[in-house]
């Protein structure tokens, strides 16, 4: 997949912004070719991130960021890089968007900031971005590698966000910190202290994947 | 292609240069706003001990106008340290973090004293800081203390690490609530403290003035909070003393104190 993506095919000088191609390196990600639940890469923020939905979306906006500006740079600077110091080149990249991200979290929303601790500092070792640098953006102009991020991001923050989803739900019986049972009634709500521990990401990641691939038949290659 | 390494050295000493000039750029151009974020959620911490922070509107305006802080020493005394840029201290300013670390007798302790919108002079409550381990890492609060310096007239936890769902409860409104109203000494005048027992569903006959139920599933982070209580507790014994004795002395003394 990724060798025939690196090719770049012929193509004519008026390629419509968001040509079938194109498209593709956004919707692939979402579903076929899903960082986490297919390539499982990201996992480890998966599970801790999750347990609510507001620092889920400000993980999930982070690392949309930080790919998709990260693999605008390194697509610009893709001839300049040198070839033996390449990793490390795109770890810098990556490292100061990431830290970048830290500050401004600190500065202008310091609670979020607190419940993702080092979390947004571990985006640096997220696979997914490193993944998608090394292996589109080093051989593909700046457009390309942006939506190519932009959809891998949203792969990846689809999958937490519902996974966050689930857990606010059934392990608090919230939504975005609003009651959502006592809202409807249902005092009682039993909820599942499971959920907020990491063996519930588990389970609904693990439900997710399970519904993936009964529908797209995917199987892993021995 | 294959490059010179001298070109590998030029290409990361520039991308060195550059990356990391722009995140000093960054971070110092943030620090201020970094800063206020910190004082802000400090503040609200501190306020929350005594007040629903829910219904306040400016939580800053509030602070100004109802909290006056001072720092003590181990033996009670106030003290004027001055910070590393030369200027006095405030209690705000008072790192309780690297403070625990120090030995108890040369720690410094902020106070809080909660006084009355309508007369500064008249004192509701003083709130004290705390700090210490729970399971998995620092655990640190905020109680607060009726002016008989014995009932708990509200507490406010935080935490580092503890587990989401365990742990992590003692963060929640209910929990604390659990502490209001209880008292830190015993008759005797020795420092009980108020403690979580094991588990949440203890008999009414084992609560009491000094007993709480505690949390199911985080006995260690409970135990890391009676610790820390009674830990801080014993370390502000000696202003205890003296504000219980002579509380409106001790405020005239603050005022006499105070650059106007």
């Amino acid at each position: 997949m990724a060798e025939t993506l690196e090719k770049e095919i012929a193509r004519k000088k008026t390629e419509p912004l968001l040509s079938k191609r194109r498209k593709r390196f956004i919707t692939d990600p979402l579903n076929d070719e899903n960082p986490v639940t297919i390539q499982v890469l990201g996992i480890c923020s998966a599970l801790a991130v999750t347990t609510q939905l507001k620092p889920t979306l400000v993980m999930a906006l982070a690392v949309t960021f930080v790919m998709i500006f990260s693999s605008l740079f390194t697509s610009l600077l893709r001839n300049l890089i040198p070839v033996r110091v390449r990793i490390i080149v795109q770890l810098a990249i990556i490292a100061s968007f990431v830290i970048l991200v830290n500050e401004v979290l600190h500065a202008y929303a310091f609670d979020v900031y607190k419940q993702l601790s080092v979390f947004v500092g571990l985006i640096i070792t997220n696979c997914i971005v490193m993944g998608r640098l090394e292996a589109f953006a080093m051989g593909n102009k700046p457009y390309d590698s942006v939506l190519d991020a932009f959809g891998s991001a949203m792969g990846y923050s689809w999958i937490i966000i519902a996974v966050a989803f689930f857990r606010e739900l059934l392990g608090s019986g919230k939504l975005f910190g609003f009651e959502v049972f006592s809202a409807i009634g249902w005092e009682t709500f039993p909820t599942n202290g499971l959920m907020v521990t990491p063996v519930g990401a588990f389970i609904i990641l693990g439900l997710i994947i399970w519904i993936q691939r009964s529908k797209s038949g995917y199987v892993e290659q021995h | 292609m294959q490059r010179s390494n001298t070109y590998i050295i030029i290409f990361s000493l520039a991308l060195t240069v550059i990356l990391g000039g722009l995140l000093s750029l960054a971070s110092e151009g943030l620090r201020p706003a970094q800063k206020k974020a910190e004082e802000f959620a400090k503040k609200r911490q501190i306020l929350s001990a005594v007040l629903d922070i829910k219904e306040l509107e400016d939580i800053v305006a509030e602070y100004n106008s109802r909290i006056s802080s001072f720092i003590v020493d181990a033996n009670g005394e106030l003290v004027e340290p001055t910070g590393p840029t030369g200027a006095m201290m405030k209690a705000e300013d008072v790192d309780i973090e690297k403070e625990f670390k120090k030995s108890a007798e040369e720690r410094l302790y902020p106070v809080y004293r909660f006084h009355s919108k309508e007369n500064p002079d008249v004192t509701e409550a003083y709130i004290l800081a705390l700090y210490g381990k729970g399971l998995w890492n620092d655990i640190w609060g905020y109680i607060a203390l009726e002016t008989d310096m014995n009932t708990v007239a509200g507490i406010v936890f935080d935490h580092k690490g503890e587990t989401a769902g365990l742990g992590a409860r003692i963060t929640e409104k209910g929990v604390q609530e659990r502490y209001k109203g209880k008292k830190i000494f015993a008759d005797g005048g020795e420092v009980l403290s108020v403690n979580m027992l094991k588990g949440e569903n203890n008999k009414p006959e084992a609560l009491d003035d000094h007993n709480i139920n505690g949390l199911s599933g985080a006995t260690i982070t409970a135990k890391g909070v009676n610790y820390m209580m009674i830990d801080y507790l014993n370390c502000y014994l000696p202003l205890i003393g003296k504000l219980k004795d002579d509380d409106a002395g001790f405020v005239s003394m603050l005022n006499s104190k105070k650059p106007m």
